[in-house]
């Protein structure tokens, strides 16, 4: 026992292994499968094993691959710029203006509550609310603001980004708030004797400092978005379309390969954003 | 055994009864072998899966009371239906798919051929599923008709054969005819044609099904209705007919034609219901369910005729022996009646019609079935109020209706094509 205790590279491949193991299986091996398969060739019933580009053709020469990466890029960005302002001024409030820990500890809970329920229920009761004679409409109608039903409110880009905005904040609010959290109090305290104004202490000391916790916010925020065919199948009423309703598509009339074709673009795309996104912070030596 | 062949399903139980009885008064050792029959077979569990249409508990309930065996379901929507038919042969015994769904899979030999011996009701089975002719005079209607893919050469054929050949692809179970619904109240003037969903006066007020094989045919229809092209067959289109077909409908969505797309039942009925669609593609039993929430809403008959489909059981081609057996009882006892009643008093048409009659009440018969008038109310099997006196059903008698099929649901030869193409309509 000693002597493996000794052996510090043994026990150190040994504890790492656990993890290696659950990689390897879970993440490792369906990306692989993933790859494999979108080489391969489909017919309406089968999937045939092939070495074929057809796949990534197909995408490549279609514009409405185009149209459809771009629509997920707006959708991702758009929601992110929301979710930040919000998460931001969120976290910012509980961090620096609410006095007591126990506040802050029970106003945290507060934001949590919206997800005791699913994710696609807070999604579709949406719907009701925004559509033609929902609840929006008839009050700004009895308001007096508009004479007719407002139809972009449901069915629309506005809606899949309302939709988005709700369901991601929270995963911009707590990486930022626990960063916030950290700022030694000290540092604003200075800040504030050295004649800072609040714009400039928000700026120059806060922001910087909290870059660690915006980073990893916009890192959930994006990928989720990107991700996510759902809820854009949904609020848009299937009129609008991104790169995980293709797949979704493709799976659903079981051309498998040119969905994992899809897939693999899609996993590129998001790696190479969250590559750029770290080039501006150097996330591990924060955390 | 001999005296479980019987005709008719109904007496099925009671035999069973009667058997068991018997088989206990005479011993064990003199009738033993029905006696071990009788016992086995509430062992069997069938697996079944399907769309929501027809697997419903209530069936599943009513096989364990009169078959004794075990029946598992399983509901999914339409693409899922055909994914599973195709690429999980093991994960079922019976498939409830529809035929085009069937012309898609059967190539694969995952199911196999049924007997048409061993099935006590064939005779009466519907023309439709047979010759492909209602009436002597009939002419069959474009697209994939299910007697096109309903016989094959035998047991294990692969192919499909015209004539009615013996072997059976798909028992056939369930059928309708489907058209567009409509709010009349948010309309307020007669629909007559297929082009109204397409006319800007319902801009933002119409949908259509996001599901290819049944949506294109839903745009054919219309894109014959509005005078632009007459198909060859609406059934199995060409390329170039693929993109203008499709080409039409996209500049109709960027025009903003189009409130939303649906593709589960559950999605075109609050679309309809809540008034943000008042005309779009639909299914009957959407309409019901609309109108028992209170709301009017029509399965409007259309001059062109009606979009239909068919839907039947396949036997998997990995069950034998007992299992075999069962599944044969289950499918015999399936056309005996009591499920096409109990489909038929939802709006759809079973495939041996005479046999469901005994099921249903006169008034429920007349109403659904003869377009007669009701004369009391008309409540669904799950006991909504579907009807009031004096109502008719949209679109009259069961040859009315499945008499003017315009086309039926299909799997084009270009299906490939055109799928991807139908993935950039809606991504569009």
């Amino acid at each position: 026992m000693n002597k493996l205790r000794a052996n510090n590279a043994l026990m150190g491949w040994l504890m790492v292994s656990p993890l290696v193991l659950v990689l390897l299986i879970f993440l490792v091996t369906p990306i692989v499968m993933i790859t494999v398969v979108s080489f391969w060739r489909a017919t309406e019933f089968s999937i045939i094993p092939a070495f074929v580009w057809e796949n990534y053709e197909f995408l490549f020469g279609s514009p409405v691959t185009y149209t459809v990466f771009f629509n997920t890029f707006k959708y991702a960005l758009i929601t992110w710029a929301f979710t930040f302002v919000i998460g931001f001024t969120v976290a910012y409030y509980l961090a620096f203006h609410i006095r007591t820990q126990t506040w802050q500890i029970a106003f945290f809970l507060l934001c949590t509550i919206p997800f005791w329920t699913s994710n696609i229920i807070r999604m579709i009761s949406w719907i009701p609310f925004l559509g033609r004679n929902g609840i929006a409409n008839s009050a700004l109608i009895s308001w007096g603001v508009i004479d007719e039903p407002v139809e972009w409110l449901l069915f629309s880009d506005f809606a899949v980004i309302l939709a988005f905005v709700h369901l991601y904040t929270l995963f911009m609010v707590v990486p930022i708030f626990n960063t916030m959290m950290r700022i030694d109090k000290s540092l604003i305290e200075a800040a504030r004797d050295a004649g800072a104004s609040g714009i400039q202490i928000l700026w120059n000391v806060i922001l910087p400092l909290t870059k660690p916790g915006i980073m990893i916010g916009t890192i959930f925020v994006v990928t989720l978005v990107m991700g996510d065919f759902i809820t854009v199948r949904f609020m848009s009423g299937s009129q609008s379309a991104n790169v995980g309703r293709l797949i979704s598509n493709d799976i659903a009339l079981l051309q498998y390969p040119s969905a994992s074709a899809t897939a693999i673009i899609l996993l590129l795309t998001v790696l190479m954003v969250i590559g750029i996104l770290l080039r501006f912070v150097d996330i591990r030596k924060e955390l | 055994m001999t005296q479980f062949t019987n005709r008719n399903g109904l007496s099925r139980r009671t035999l069973l009864k009667g058997a068991a009885s018997t088989a206990l008064v005479a011993g064990a050792s003199t009738l033993g072998a029905p006696m071990v029959w009788a016992q086995n077979i509430k062992d069997v569990t069938i697996r079944q899966f399907g769309t929501g249409v027809s697997n419903l508990n209530e069936v599943a309930t009513k096989v364990k009371e009169d078959l004794g065996f075990t029946l598992e379901m399983t509901a999914l929507d339409t693409d899922s239906v055909t994914q599973r038919a195709a690429t999980q042969p093991n994960s079922f015994d019976i498939a409830d798919i529809e035929y085009f769904i069937c012309k898609k899979v059967w190539a694969a030999g995952n199911l196999q051929a049924m007997d048409t011996t061993k099935l006590t009701n064939y005779d009466k089975i519907v023309g439709i599923f047979r010759d492909g002719k209602l009436t002597p005079e009939s002419t069959i209607a474009q697209g994939t008709a299910p007697h096109t893919v309903g016989f094959t050469s035998g047991q294990n054929g692969t192919d499909f054969v015209d004539e009615e050949s013996g072997w059976m692809t798909l028992i056939p179970t369930i059928y309708n005819a489907d058209t567009l619904g409509i709010r009349p109240d948010l309309i307020g003037r007669p629909i007559s044609k297929w082009s109204e969903l397409l006319n800007p006066e319902f801009k933002g007020k119409a949908s259509i099904l996001d599901i290819s094989s049944i949506g294109i045919m839903d745009m054919a229809m219309v894109v014959e209705s509005m005078g632009e092209y007459t198909y060859p067959d609406k059934g199995n289109m060409t390329k170039e007919e693929i993109d203008m077909t499709l080409g039409i409908f996209t500049e109709a969505k960027k025009n903003g034609q189009f409130r939303a797309f649906w593709k589960s039942f559950d999605e075109s009925v609050n679309l309809m219901a809540s008034g943000e669609v008042v005309i779009q593609s639909m299914w009957s039993p959407a309409i019901t369910a609309v109108k028992s929430q209170g709301i009017p809403c029509v399965y409007q008959p259309l001059e062109e005729g009606y979009r239909s489909w068919g839907g039947g059981l396949g036997i998997s081609a990995a069950l034998s022996g007992l299992e075999l057996e069962a599944a044969y009882e289950y499918i015999n006892w399936y056309l005996s009646g009591w499920v096409g009643g109990f489909l038929m008093r939802q709006g759809y048409y079973s495939a041996v019609p005479e046999t469901s009659k005994a099921f249903m009440s006169a008034d429920e018969w007349g109403y659904w079935f003869e377009g007669k008038q009701a004369e009391g109310d008309i409540t669904s099997p799950f006991g909504d109020t579907l009807a009031g006196v004096g109502d008719t059903r949209d679109g009259g008698s069961f040859e009315e209706r499945m008499g003017s099929v315009a086309c039926w649901n299909s799997v084009m030869d270009e299906n490939q094509y055109m799928v991807r193409k139908w993935n950039e309509f809606i991504a569009a």
